[in-house]
């Protein structure tokens, strides 16, 4: 063989490899291409800003249709009796009735049967108004801590649809608070603005359409489970004295990914600075600073950061949901939803320490944080992903019992048990 | 304009990739052909344009003027002039300016017998402005994902699609961008420093030669790549980070819409953490 065809078998080698790339990336190209517009899924995205800003809610169309079909509200079960007063109220019937007690007795029976379908479907009534042994032995006695806790779970869920209509939109018009709802308001209608006019003086009508009410009840945390699935407990690394904590392992509250903090290196107890204590979410400086004038350290901000994580998770939505992030302070270029969110914080703060946490001592153990704390309510607790719980269904119009607490002088007095325990012997 | 006594051999025609020698001429130092004329029409009508929608728009600051992309209803049609119809013309605009000065600098390159590393250089940059502009907002249905044209309007953008993914900073392209963009930096550095401590020494000093370099870098880290090396790693260096950028944004959105953080799960997940 020549040098020359040597040559020319080299450059012939070299050209074959060139072509067989080049046919092998285009090959690549279009398979790659092919996949981007056949069988990628599909993005929608809801335009919050003006044009060009970026706030926008960004989701894969299958996975908003996943997301919206498992937050499917229940249909009632059992329907709204009417009541013009005159009946005997269950306070009257029933003993030891302490916070339904202004209902008639079919709509009491129907919301103690609805709570069973919402929270403890498989266990009945049992679940509740069980005795030690497994037995219900009595309805009225408060053997049960999962008696005592519902009660006051009912008086949480009036509490948030009276005077939380900022955060849940629980009553038809605007912003007004119910003191007490009046038996009048319990007559059997089921549509809102029909609810709204009867209860005229009390509750403001409003022009606000029946789906644009959403409120609370049980099943708005619940779904169906006795425990609501997302709690949140105080988080053991945050609350170690540093001295019990070895220099390396000294985490300071932070640098463990945790669903709590979307897996971030931010702190993994987001909560009880905001929603157990009341520390201000409040980190921006209003000017340039350098010195030690501003007290919005790195931890705090981090801290808030952990927490505002949270809430998208919880929402389902990102930052700009509720923030311009070019000035995340400023309401005024800040979208309406951060003012329901505010709502929200506050609202949550409220049940956390005067609902929640104080019912630690009710609680078995096995119902306790590590730390020995009680479980406590998050954002995540009622929109489990959702911006609107439940894909914003109308959960309380139909049940005017959780509209707010009933008036004092029809509900029994709180007893001790062994009060509880005398009234039912001595009938 | 005065022309170095050399540089006329290397004005030669031909070499144009387009309309043979139409425009296959010099102005003064510059190279005009036919797409320096294409150049010179896009960016002309695109600055026209960006002053017209100045105008119509509510301020004259330079740093606030800003050219909008259109609502996100648009989809991917045509919006009027005033709601992002500019912004639609402007892009076709840009990316007609920024291809033809790439085929300028091909044709620059053929001429004098060059390779096309230059042009092909630029055209991670182009690659990068048309996956921010065309490709990401194709993949995503809208023009209105694109970016708008003005100074803060754009870092408002920038922010705000940060924020979408709730921590950008964990975006693993984000991160080899930024850790390219860094390295680069360094890179250049140390090779602009290098060069100057070698050949441009006090006067009376001797001038080194890459021998010295070499050794200054064999002596310090153990190796050195060498001066045609050198300038392969600051290439890789520059067009990693230009590359690595564009896929930053491409894959926010439309292939991951959650918080990028969360991305990261796959490695929480490996089952290698069980040792503590």
């Amino acid at each position: 063989m020549t040098k020359q065809n040597e040559d020319d078998q080299k450059a012939q080698f070299k050209d074959n490899v060139i072509v067989a790339g080049s046919v092998l990336t285009v090959m690549i190209g279009l398979a790659v291409g092919a996949w981007m517009i056949f069988l990628r899924p599909s993005v929608e995205a809801d335009q919050i800003g003006y044009r060009g800003v970026a706030m926008e809610q960004v989701a894969f169309a299958d996975d908003k249709v996943a997301a919206a079909a498992m937050n499917i509200a229940p249909e009632e079960v059992y329907e709204l009796e009417p009541d013009d007063g005159s009946e005997e109220r269950a306070g009257e019937i029933y003993e030891n009735v302490q916070v339904l007690g202004h209902l008639s007795d079919e709509n009491f029976n129907r919301i103690m049967a609805q709570i069973t379908e919402w929270v403890a479907p498989e266990q009945g009534c049992g679940y509740c108004h069980n005795n030690a042994d497994g037995e219900i032995e009595n309805f009225a006695g408060d053997y049960n801590y999962a008696k005592i806790v519902s009660r006051r779970m009912f008086q949480m869920t009036m509490e948030i649809n009276a005077n939380y209509d900022a955060h849940v939109n629980s009553i038809p018009g605007t912003g007004q608070a119910v003191e007490v709802v009046p038996v009048s308001a319990f007559d059997g209608e089921t549509t809102v603005d029909a609810i709204a006019v009867k209860a005229e003086g009390t509750i403001v009508p409003g022009a606000a359409a029946d789906d644009q009410v959403a409120g609370v009840n049980c099943y708005t945390c619940h779904r169906g489970k006795n425990v609501p699935e997302y709690l949140w407990f105080k988080d053991p690394g945050t609350e170690l004295e540093p001295a019990e904590e070895p220099f390396i392992g000294a985490r300071n509250g932070q640098n463990m990914p945790v669903e709590a903090n979307g897996y971030t290196d931010l702190n993994t107890d987001p909560f009880s600075a905001y929603i157990l204590r009341n520390e201000p979410a409040r980190v921006i400086y209003d000017e340039a600073s350098i010195g030690d004038d501003n007290e919005s350290l790195i931890m705090r901000t981090e801290h808030t950061y952990s927490f505002m994580i949270h809430m998208s998770k919880a929402l389902g939505v990102n930052c700009t949901y509720c923030h311009n992030t070019r000035n995340f302070s400023d309401w005024s270029q800040s979208p309406i939803q951060r003012t329901t969110a505010w709502y929200g914080i506050q609202m949550s703060r409220h049940l956390n320490v005067d609902y929640l946490d104080p019912l630690q001592p009710v609680y078995p153990e096995h119902r306790l944080g590590e730390l020995g704390d009680a479980p406590k309510a998050n954002c995540a607790t009622c929109h489990q992903g959702n911006y609107k719980p439940l894909n914003g269904a109308n959960m309380v119009s139909s049940f005017p019992s959780l509209w707010g607490p009933g008036p004092v002088e029809l509900q029994d007095p709180a007893l001790s048990p062994e009060e509880v325990e005398a009234k039912l012997n001595a009938n | 304009m005065a022309m170095l006594s050399f540089e006329k051999k290397y004005r030669v025609r031909g070499g144009t990739l387009i309309g043979g020698d139409l425009f296959d001429f010099w102005v003064g130092p510059f190279y005009v052909g036919f797409f320096g004329l294409t150049t010179i029409f896009f960016s002309a009508l695109g600055t026209a344009l960006i002053l017209y929608g100045a105008a119509i728009g509510d301020t004259w600051n330079p740093w606030l003027i800003n050219i909008a992309p259109p609502d996100l209803s648009y989809g991917l049609g045509f919006a009027p002039l005033r709601d992002g119809g500019i912004w639609q013309i402007v892009t076709i605009c840009a990316i007609g300016a920024f291809g033809s000065w790439a085929l300028r600098m091909v044709e620059i390159s053929r001429k004098l017998g060059m390779g096309f590393h230059i042009p092909v250089a630029y055209s991670f940059a182009i690659f990068a402005y048309i996956t921010l502009v065309v490709i990401r907002p194709v993949l995503m249905g809208a023009w209105g994902h694109a970016f708008p044209y003005g100074i803060f309007s754009h870092l408002d953008w920038v922010s705000n699609v940060g924020y979408q993914y709730l921590h950008f900073h964990y975006n693993p392209a984000h991160m080899l961008a930024v850790t390219f963009f860094f390295t680069n930096c360094l890179a250049l550095a140390l090779h602009g420093a290098l060069v100057l401590s070698a050949v441009n020494p006090q006067k009376g000093e001797d001038v080194r030669f890459p021998e010295h370099e070499d050794t200054f870098f064999r002596d310090f880290i153990g190796y050195s790549i060498g001066t045609l090396g050198i300038h392969r790693v600051g290439l890789f260096l520059a067009v990693s980070a230009a590359f690595w950028s564009a896929v930053c944004i491409v894959i926010s959105g439309p292939f991951w819409t959650l918080g990028w953080p969360e991305w990261w799960n796959w490695w929480l997940e490996l089952p290698i953490w069980y040792w503590r």
